[in-house]
């Protein structure tokens, strides 16, 4: 379990790049936008200085980027690319017909706020806005955590029981430009942990013509449908699996489909994803210092969406305190609303407040997830819960509008 | 290995007519004029049916069941050797 490797100062971006690398993807069509841009320039100078062995294409579009990714893992190659908010929602489409066709498409996305209006930031909504796609997500909290949730999510998605896209998600700008201490493993030793890819049900070959994603009418189309499901829930497991088999090679561990921190005894647990949880960390240890028991429950993978394991934890607690990213217009934060259907039918299910801020890049300090947290608890204990979901940090004027009785939920 | 967990997976062997019998929306057929062919067999190529085939005379031959008259074929043809003709009812 010794830590090999060298260490290196380096982007998330960087990150992302050099575990395309160590995965020896072999084929990467690439669009840039910002704030993937450098993922892909920095697979383009791998790729030139014969430091990479893979075709590069250029295409016109996300949306082709995608549909030559499909391609490739179709012929039997490991393929990857990287996008963000608009180019990701400009390859909807295509992004059904990779996990329909169960092809295990490595892809970062740098999340970044939807326009109009235009805005570079972090925001979750574009990733979280294509969760039904049957694309595995997971969201990552530090640079060295792209890096090994990439090779990690290979080993799950081209799993013979799962063969589902995965989406390692990575805050714009706060991981994709931030430079941080990262270890990189040692080619031989991820070889070894991810071993070349050979797709276990069929790729196109000239010698033996298939066709896919033909025609399944309904006779046939809803245990497709079930297959896909089946698969992503058989992904929770293996993604613990896999995270512990890479810790015993690497000595590194992020958590499985969560990650829990100081849960153990905590009266109220926060519940959030990607930076925030970090921030998060540094506010449980204010909290706790403060004299509150509160812990962290960080939610690695979005999809498939651990309900077990959320409601293990989180099930006779005194208050639960959900932090997103991202609207879920009229319904809430995105990770509210699945956590809210984890507890909603165990005993013992506690009360759930849910935060939605630091949207369009807006700031969450671990001074925010500390006053939400006692600002949660407070609606807790004097039952004040009247609504699913609060909006913290809206500008003062505004926030005296959405509290207003007029405003119905 | 995996637990036996189904994988139902959309691929199929090409074959002709996977939809029905597809001739029967068909309002206008390809007519291969033999004269004019080259065997050059671009139609073979590019119909999406896969309803060409070789006739007995080394000409290309149309499987009129399941072509679906889309006229791919006639517009591929470097001699304009098919000629797209309306059906009569
Ligand atoms: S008309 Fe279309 S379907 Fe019919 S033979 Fe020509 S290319 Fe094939
Ligand atoms: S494309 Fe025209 S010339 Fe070529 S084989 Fe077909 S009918 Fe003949």
């Amino acid at each position: 379990m010794a830590v090999e490797g060298t260490w290196e100062i380096i982007t998330g971006n960087q990150a992302a790049a050099i575990a395309a690398k160590l995965a020896r993807v072999k084929v990467v069509p690439a669009y840039p936008i910002t704030p993937q841009t450098t993922i892909v320039e920095y697979i383009a100078s791998f790729i030139e200085s014969g430091h990479m062995d893979a075709e590069y294409i250029r295409v016109e579009s996300e949306h082709s980027a995608m549909a030559a990714a499909i391609g490739a893992s179709a012929a039997g190659v490991r393929a990857f690319t990287a996008t963000a908010s608009q180019g990701l929602l400009l390859m909807s489409e295509v992004l059904h017909w990779a996990a329909g066709s169960r092809l295990p498409i490595g892809m970062a996305v740098v999340n970044r706020a939807v326009g109009p209006p235009w805005n570079i930031h972090v925001d979750h909504q574009d990733a979280m806005s294509q969760r039904d796609t049957g694309w595995l997500q997971v969201y990552i909290s530090s640079n060295q955590e792209v890096l090994d949730t990439i090779l990690m999510m290979y080993k799950v998605a081209e799993h013979p029981d799962v063969l589902l896209p995965f989406m390692v998600c990575l805050d714009g700008f706060v991981l994709s430009h931030t430079y941080m201490p990262v270890n990189i493993p040692r080619q031989e030793d991820v070889d070894e942990f991810l071993p070349e890819y050979s797709p276990p049900h069929w790729k196109l070959d000239p010698e033996n013509p298939i066709t896919f994603g033909n025609l399944a009418l309904p006779e046939e189309y809803q245990e497709m449908r079930w297959s896909m499901d089946l698969s992503m829930r058989r992904a929770l497991d293996l993604i613990e699996d896999v995270a512990e088999e890479f810790f015993q090679k690497f000595g590194r561990y992020h958590g499985g489909v969560t990650w829990k921190y100081k849960v153990e005894d905590a009266d109220y647990v926060v519940v959030t994803a990607g930076t925030m949880a970090s921030e998060a960390e540094v506010a449980v240890d204010e909290l706790r210092e403060e004299g509150m028991r509160v812990g962290l429950l960080k939610v690695r993978a979005f999809r498939p969406f651990p309900h077990r394991d959320v409601a293990e934890v989180l099930q006779d607690r005194k208050g639960v305190i959900i932090i997103d990213r991202s609207i879920a217009f009229s319904s809430g934060g995105p990770i509210g609303i699945e956590v809210r259907s984890s507890l909603y039918n165990i005993s013992g299910s506690p009360p759930v407040v849910n935060y939605v801020t630091g949207l369009g890049g807006r700031d969450v300090t671990y001074e925010d997830i500390v006053e939400m947290t006692k600002d949660g608890i407070g609606r807790i204990t004097s039952d004040r819960l009247r609504r699913p979901y609060y909006w913290y940090k809206l500008k003062p004027e505004y926030e005296k509008i959405e509290l207003s009785e007029e405003v119905r939920l | 290995m995996g637990l036996g967990i189904p994988i139902i997976i959309p691929v199929s062997k090409p074959s002709k007519g996977a939809a029905g019998k597809t001739g029967l929306w068909r309002v206008e057929k390809p007519v291969v004029d033999e004269d004019k062919c080259i065997k050059c067999w671009l139609c073979w190529l590019y119909c999406p049916e896969d309803v060409i085939t070789e006739g007995p005379n080394g000409f290309p031959q149309i499987d009129y069941t399941f072509c679906k008259g889309c006229g791919v074929c006639a517009d591929v043809c470097p001699t304009k050797a098919i000629q797209m003709i309306k059906e009569e009812e």
